[in-house]
Parts: structure tokens; sequence; C-alpha cells
């Protein structure tokens, strides 16, 4: 069902030129994390046992999991 | 504590002195020296409380304070094919107290584990080539901390479609860890240091962790763009913490055992829209699975709301759930039956909400008049966990340009 959402939603993707993308660009529209949120998803992965596909680490240089 | 607050005041003034480098914003001109991007601060204090330490086998205070200061600095140039090349020089600096690694030795406020400092730099490069959507980067990242050393590897690539409305990425990353075996001051052998602040006699062992992320992003009209994430991860080594008690039904204790290899899979989903001119949705999705037995789900939402276009309030709520690795039991349940036996209940099972705001300031004219300071973040967040434990984080991020 997820694939077939996003095979739907990638397949109606229009082409977006560089003057129409001031939404887009948008500081707070980046999809990585944000700097302010990098000690939240810290704290989250010392505390949780998932961790990872956030765009930080999944485990090693600290004492956590 | 004094090293700590020299070592950040030394950052900052490092951080200024990068100001002089600044050139005018200029979409003609490319500069060939080394220029000054961006720096960013980000502080943090956070606080924790509950009632289910590792260290106590599961049972006692989890009370912890972390005070957090991480400064990146972002330089570049262009060479002479026309590519951007950047560096990315990042230190971080966190001191906590723990009243539950104080207990390593059991004897309250005595040990030097109840409080420790963890220095964490790092340097990135990049190289972008714009005319063919490419870019490539290589870092390293250093790690110390009282019973703690990491060293971290990484390099990457990305590559976007021919409309530049699609990127894909891959990044491979190694941290070689070493562990000092700080054992629960009963379970330790004889002729061992008895004194925490001996570590330099304990003996160490490794943890390495490896792996592979990809992702991919995509434009998919003026208002939305989404972003899959895909990790994949292996640890192997020592996997266990050393000082983390665990209780047998017979009430004798035990070092925590954990087995000596994990693999990680985690799978995310991002989706930001902005919707009218005032208000975003950002979105995230992820779904974890282990070899230990636990998955999990995450869920978070944000929306910050534009009160100005150089002023917005950002509320956020993220659900997290998880199941328990198989390993897990609370005090006093494991028996000598089992191989693998841990009682930390960070992976036990729970669901834990985290929710807060953030407010931001961007003005054209910089924060207070002073230009080159472009922003100024905070954030708080309030986390509970259907254990007991509770958290609060207060976050700021200051940036200038």
């Amino acid at each position: 069902m997820a694939f077939v959402v996003i095979a739907f939603t990638v397949g109606s993707c229009t082409t977006v030129k560089e003057y129409q993308k001031s939404r887009l660009n948008d500081s707070e529209m980046v999809l990585s994390p944000r700097k302010i949120e990098k000690t939240e998803i810290s704290f989250h992965t010392y505390r949780e046992g998932a961790s990872g596909a956030n765009g930080g680490k999944g485990g090693g240089g600290c004492g956590c999991n | 504590m004094k090293k700590i607050c020299l070592t950040v005041v030394g950052l900052y003034v490092f951080m200024f002195a990068g100001f002089g480098q600044k050139t005018p914003a200029d979409t003609t001109y490319k500069s060939r020296k080394l220029t000054f991007e961006e720096a960013n601060l980000v502080s943090s204090y956070y606080k924790q409380d509950g009632n289910n330490s590792a260290v106590t086998g599961g049972i006692g205070t989890e009370k912890l304070t972390d005070i957090a200061n991480v400064i990146d600095v972002k330089l570049y140039k262009w060479d002479k094919k026309d590519r951007k090349q950047s560096i990315d020089i990042e230190v971080g600096i966190d001191h906590y107290t723990s009243a539950s690694s104080d207990r390593v030795d059991l004897k309250n406020n005595s040990s030097a584990s109840s409080a420790d400092t963890r220095i964490y730099p790092s340097i990135n490069w990049t190289r972008e080539n714009e005319k063919k959507g490419t870019t490539i980067g290589a870092g390293i990242a250093l790690s110390s901390e009282y019973d703690y050393q990491s060293i971290g590897v990484n390099v990457n690539f990305s590559k976007k479609t021919n409309n530049r409305s699609g990127e894909f990425t891959a990044k491979a990353q190694a941290y070689l860890d070493k562990v000092s075996l700080i054992l629960p001051v009963e379970l330790r052998p004889p002729g061992s240091p008895v004194r925490d602040d001996e570590y330099q006699n304990y003996p160490k062992t490794s943890r390495n962790s490896y792996s592979g992320s990809f992702s991919y992003t995509q434009i998919i009209n003026q208002r939305l763009q989404i972003g899959f994430l895909l990790d994949v991860i292996y640890q192997q080594g020592y996997l266990s913490l050393p000082f983390h008690r665990v209780y047998f039904a017979d009430n004798s204790v035990h070092q925590e055992n954990l087995p000596d290899t994990r693999m990680k899979i985690p799978l995310g989903l991002r989706a930001n829209y902005f919707i009218g001119d005032k208000i975003i949705l950002r979105s995230y999705y992820r779904y974890y699975k282990d070899d230990w037995g636990l998955s999990a789900h995450t869920f978070n939402l944000e929306t910050p709301i534009k009160i100005t276009p150089f002023l917005s309030i950002s509320p956020f709520y993220r659900y997290y759930n998880q199941t328990a690795a198989k390993y897990f039991a609370p005090y006093r349940v494991h028996t000598a039956t089992k191989e693998f036996y841990t009682s930390n209940y960070d992976v036990s099972k729970f669901s834990s909400n985290f929710y807060g705001a953030g407010f931001r300031i961007a003005p054209p004219k910089g924060v207070f008049g002073m230009k080159r300071w472009n922003m100024l973040e905070l954030r708080y967040g309030h986390y509970t966990r259907t254990t007991g434990m509770s958290s609060d984080i207060v976050s700021l991020n200051l940036k200038f340009k």
C-alpha cells in the first residue's frame, strides 16, 4: 500500500523552475533535520532503542546504543 | 567546568575571526579563496528523571543533566573547474552529571563517574559540481569521554536528476570505538583499580559500527517535497555497557551481557508541505527493526507558522513506540538459564510523547540590528515515557553569516 502511495506521489511530480522555488527554498522547508534538533536527536538516540534514518548517526561515537 | 567555559569562549573567538573573510553576496562573483559562509552555535540544557536506572539493575534514580554546546563553521571556495569546495568544521562539548553513573561504586557523590565531559570535533569536506549535479565528500570525527573514545570516518556521493528536482545520496560511515571496562565495584576482580579516576588502568575493548545510508529526495510541486531514507547499520564488538547491573531472580548480581553483533535497519520518510503563505507542515515517519527483536515506529509533525516573513512559531509533536529487545527483563526477573540479559529500560517495551514549540527570528537587517547575526531560534520540548521517565530540553541556535 505504502509503495502504491509513494509511486503515485512521485509519479505526479511536476518540473519546478528555479524562480518557482521560493517556498521550497524557505529555510524551514529543508528535508533534513534542522540544526536546533541536533541535541534532541542525540537524547532520543540515548533513551530509545531505535536510531538512524534521520540524517544522524545510527550508533557509534558515544557510549549510547 | 572552567576549562569548558574557556573552550567555548575560544570557539566563539575563532568563529568571529572567520567573519573577517566574508565577501559581499554576489551571484556573479565566485571566490577562489576560502571564504566564510556561515557559523552556527547550538546550545542546549537537558534534564531527566525516572526510576529505572540500568546501573542499579532497572531500579533507582535516572536523574541526569546535560549541557551541550556545538559550534560549526562552514567555509567554501570555487576551484578552477568551477566546482564548489566546502569545509565544515564542528566542535561539540557536552558536560553531564548523572546520579545513576554515580552508583557504579554504590557511594553517592563520591565517584569520578558522577560527572563527565565529552568532546567531539569533526571536519567534513564536500565538492559540488553544479553542471553535473554531483557532490562528493568525506569526513572524520573524533569523540572522547571518560570511559569511551571513538574515531569516525565517512564518505558520501550525491547525484541530482537531469531536471534537478530529485537527488540520490549514498553515504558510508564507520565508527571505531574503545570502551573502558569499568565494572560495578562489587564485580571487579581482585587487583582491579578501586578508584574510578584511575580509568587509565582499566582494560579497554572495541565496539565498531558500520553503516550505509541511502536517501532520495524529490520535489513534487512548488509546495511539496519528500524524501526517503534507508540505513543499514551493523555493530560488532562489546555492545553492553560494563557498569550496567542485572539482578537475577535469586538476587545475585551480574554484569549486563548482550550479543556482540547487532544489525539495525531503519526506514524513514519525510514530507514537507507549504500551506498558503504562512504555514509549513514538516512530517517524518520511521520504521525500525533490528535483530535483537526490537521494532519501533516514530512519527513527528512540526508546523512552523509564519507570524511575519521573518518571525515564526513552531509547535511540534513526536510519538514513538517500541517493542522490547528479547534480552530485556526487569529487576530480579532474569534467571541463569539465559545467555544474554539486560535490565536497561531504554530497550524495554514503551511508548513516548515529545512535544513543545520553537520561536525563530531571522530579520533582513540582522537580529537586534546586527547584520551578521542572521538568525536566532529558541526551542523547548517536554518528553514523557510510559516507563515513568520524563525529561525537558531547551535548545538555542544562533546563526551568523
